[in-house]
């Protein structure tokens, strides 16, 4: 019998239809995986289990949970469902916490409520679940706040209170999503431990294929509001029978097509980074001791070709940002020097840099917040050619910004839209055309697809590849995403704790790692040919 | 969660269907364009002329011929109300004027900079914030004289720090942006952006904390009148109205309920105006309806 039973559902926000005929079921001890792009109602589906809708939404269908009817559940009866029988895991364990309350007070919050029990009983229960989820008592006393934890000890918070009450099912929206790869891989562990202790229902919601694989015993294919393709995980994705779910698994594993890599051996090189460290001022833990510094990149040196891609991977923390501001002269190294193009870039003034900058530009991870969303598309564009000598007039500027929107794939007629009537990956097409259309040498690409759908990301590492070809820029590609590496790169850094720990071929190093970074790295990413293979392998 | 729940930009449109729903912008706006109107009425017409003594109509209650009565010197009160609202609106007005056009730039060039000259800044605006605003202005009124210029300076210059906070606290919240950083990438002054990306960001903060200042500006400018430090007669004004009435109170009750309601009317207009707007630009304070 079904744990959790959902059957025709349809669901409309004001005039939108959100869901259409979604059917679903989850049984206990079985790990159910939701796959689709942003937008096709996978959050929503989650909620409306959880009766979290917003008040426009109206839902009609059957949701059946333990036998009861979810849409026809009083307020009263869902308050004692959810937390109790049905858990709930977000995917930013940034804003899941509240700031202000200690980890033990949230972990033994909803075991007070719907048990009842005392405030020290209660501290009991949620000092053995933080235990379970790796927070032991030593370093994680129940009094801590979560400013004082890092991400992915605030999702082992987050599913301690999911998991506090041993519920029937737990859900978990993109768990892992905000998690560099190693922690995605202990947080998935976990998650796996807890299914196959207590024989929980686990609906796994992720637009990561490679991950929904390695979890899930069945999967759940979701487009629009509609179910594409449902069924056993392993079968689903080797047969591939529907075209979306092929076009979805080819996505996740694309790799653009690009010419031989530019020759790299000889030349003068483009960028030179020489023994470059940050420090940032510590926290003073005494009036009258001097605070220690904390290093964030350490004595890093690298150089690359005209031309060349270069990823830079490491976990989240390592300092690769960081370095990245430097090489873009927007932070200031505490020792060391950084030459673009021969000149030494670091201590100049801001006038002094402009022929640099020129060179240099850079794409962020976050194609939302990357905009002024009070200025119009041919301003935000066009903003790099402030740093030309010769300012270009106003029909000069337009026609540069339209080649440069033709360059990426928008038309130019979008130049007099505002940044918000653009998708996610149209707005970032336009950060790569206010990368480019000063024709830099040299594009910083800071986790420039991470934020992006399987699908869209394969369209903009194309886009970068092309462009790489086409203009001869180089670039480097900062991420912890691995398969990105692979895709689009010549050379990988490994970087970890500030230092640069290995480096070489990209192919080499990631079918090869000698550095434990590197092959913690390379062991912990999801790999969909890999998954969908062991999954075969455990079925015979 | 990935509810990307896109926060459209509003259109020009949409932000006037929603303010025509907002009941406290509504309010608020007719109020003041009421008050307004009144104050710019007075400069062509008035009932009657309000520097013209006529003893023989002294302290009348209100009548057909005077609606608000008469005071002490046979004044009709109407016309001192509508003559009283042009000084008080341009006392306040210019004054949240000098405190915006000094504490913004102040504010944006603080939060811009960092360091020890936004810490040195904004030490020296706490400095003027701990005085209380109305007591200060007395002592600036009486070292350099009563009259409308004086107040004007004095409340204005209490408006300053108020306004370089909000400035930049508002920079701050948006100068780690994204959007901040590519600008710099492409080369711009940090002057630049401040002008070009953190202003607009910042402006309907700024509007905002701009009608509650202006509220504040018509309160202390009664309050300064009321002493006698505003402005001089025969010039009418709310404060001093106030200030004639009070001997009067028992058989005059008018002269004083009505300069009283004139100013009680005007700030709970300005509030309220102030709330709506925050209501309706503030993506955040939306509620389902």
């Amino acid at each position: 019998m079904s744990l959790l039973e959902i059957e025709n559902l349809s669901l409309t926000i004001g005039d939108t239809q959100i869901l259409k005929g979604m059917e679903l079921s989850v049984a206990p001890g079985e790990v159910m995986g939701l796959v689709g792009e942003s937008g096709s109602g996978k959050s929503m589906t989650a909620l409306t289990v959880m009766r979290l809708l917003p008040y426009a939404a109206r839902a009609s269908g059957r949701v059946s949970f333990d036998g009861i009817d979810i849409l026809a559940a009083t307020e009263d009866q869902m308050c004692a469902l959810r937390g109790d029988d049905v858990g709930m895991v977000f995917q930013e364990p940034m804003t899941a916490l509240n700031p202000v309350k200690t980890i033990g007070e949230q972990v033994a919050e909803g075991i007070r409520w719907h048990t009842k029990a005392t405030r020290a009983g209660a501290e009991e229960r949620a000092r053995r679940m933080l235990d379970r989820v790796g927070l032991p008592q030593a370093k994680f006393p129940l009094s801590r706040y979560p400013h004082e934890l890092s991400g992915g000890q605030r999702q082992r918070v987050v599913i301690a209170i999911a998991c506090a009450l041993k519920p029937k099912l737990l859900i978990a929206d993109e768990p892992t999503t905000a998690l560099d790869v190693v922690l995605q891989a202990q947080i998935l562990d976990l998650l796996r431990d807890l299914v196959a202790e207590s024989r929980m229902g686990l609906l796994l919601i992720s637009h990561d294929l490679a991950v929904v694989t390695e979890m899930a015993d069945r999967i759940t294919i979701l487009r629009r509001g509609e179910v594409m393709e449902a069924g056993d995980t392993a079968r689903t994705l080797s047969e591939q029978l529907h075209p979306y779910t092929r076009q979805l698994a080819q996505a996740s594993t694309h790799v653009p097509a690009r010419a031989r890599p530019h020759d790299t051996s000889q030349g003068k090189p483009l960028l030179q980074v020489e023994g470059v460290t940050r420090d940032y001022p510590g926290r003073r833990t005494s009036l009258f001791k001097r605070a220690v510094p904390i290093r964030a990149v350490d004595d890093v040196s690298l150089s690359m070709q005209p031309g060349q891609s270069v990823a830079l991977v490491g976990r989240s923390g390592c300092g690769k940002s960081t370095l990245a501001r430097m090489i873009l002269a927007l932070d200031k190294p505490s020792s060391g020097a950084i030459r673009f193009r021969g000149e030494t870039t670091t201590g100049k003034s801001e006038a002094e840099l402009k022929p640099a900058r020129r060179d240099m530009q850079v794409v962020f991870q976050d194609p939302y917040g990357s905009f002024d969303p009070r200025q119009k598309v041919e301003k935000l564009v066009a903003e790099p050619l402030h740093v030309l000598d010769k300012k270009p007039t106003r029909a000069e500027r337009r026609e540069m910004v339209a080649h440069a929107l033709h360059e990426v794939g928008l038309d130019q007629r979008d130049m007099d839209k505002y940044p918000h009537e653009f998708s996610g990956g149209q707005r970032q097409r336009l950060s790569i055309a206010r990368a480019i259309i000063t024709r830099p040498k040299l594009v910083v690409a800071d986790e420039p697809v991470s934020a992006l759908d399987v699908s869209i990301r394969a369209q903009i590492l194309d886009l970068f590849a092309e462009l790489n070809q086409k203009l001869g820029i180089a670039y480097l590609f900062i991420t912890h995403d691995l398969t990105v590496a692979r895709a689009i790169t010549d050379q990988v850094l490994v970087m970890h704790d500030g230092k640069i720990v290995e480096r070489g071929k990209t192919n080499e190093v990631l079918d090869h790692p000698q550095s434990e970074a590197a092959k913690a790295l390379v062991a912990a990413a999801p790999d969909l040919h890999r998954a969908i293979a062991r999954r075969m392998q455990e079925q015979g | 969660m990935t509810l990307h729940i896109d926060i459209p930009e509003e259109t020009m449109s949409g932000i006037l269907a929603k303010a025509f729903r907002n009941t406290a912008f509504v309010t608020g706006f007719v109020i003041t364009v009421l008050i307004l109107a009144m104050a710019l009425v007075s400069y062509v017409w008035t009932p009657y002329d309000v520097t013209k003594l006529v003893i023989a109509d002294k302290t009348q209650g209100p009548s057909l011929a005077h609606w608000f009565g008469t005071d002490h010197f046979g004044r009709d009160i109407l016309s001192m109300i509508m003559v009283g609202a042009r000084n008080s609106i341009a006392v306040a007005l210019v004054a949240v004027g000098i405190g915006m056009g000094v504490g913004v730039p102040l504010g944006a060039f603080a939060a811009a900079r960092g360091g020890l000259i936004d810490e040195a800044l904004m030490r020296v605006n706490d400095l003027v914030f701990a005085f209380p605003a109305l007591l200060s202005a007395i002592m600036i009124t009486a070292i350099f004289g009563p009259g409308a210029v004086n107040a004007i300076i004095a409340i204005g210059i209490f408006n300053i720090p108020v306004f370089a906070r909000v400035a930049r606290a508002g920079a701050l919240a948006i100068w780690p942006r994204e959007f901040i950083l590519a600008a710099r990438a492409a080369g711009k002054s940090r002057t630049q952006i401040s002008i070009e990306h953190v202003l607009p960001n910042i402006a309907t903060l700024l509007l905002v904390q701009g009608t509650i200042q202006f509220a504040l500006g018509i309160l202390a400018e009664a309050g300064l009148s009321y002493l006698g430090l505003g402005a001089q007669p025969p010039m009418p004004s709310w404060g001093r109205m106030l200030f004639d009435a009070q001997t009067r109170m028992v058989v005059a009750p008018w002269m004083a309920i009505f300069p009283g309601m004139a100013i009680v009317i005007t700030v709970l207009g300005l509030n309220l105006l102030g709330d709506g707007i925050a209501d309706i630009l503030d993506p955040k304070s939306r509620r389902q309806r």
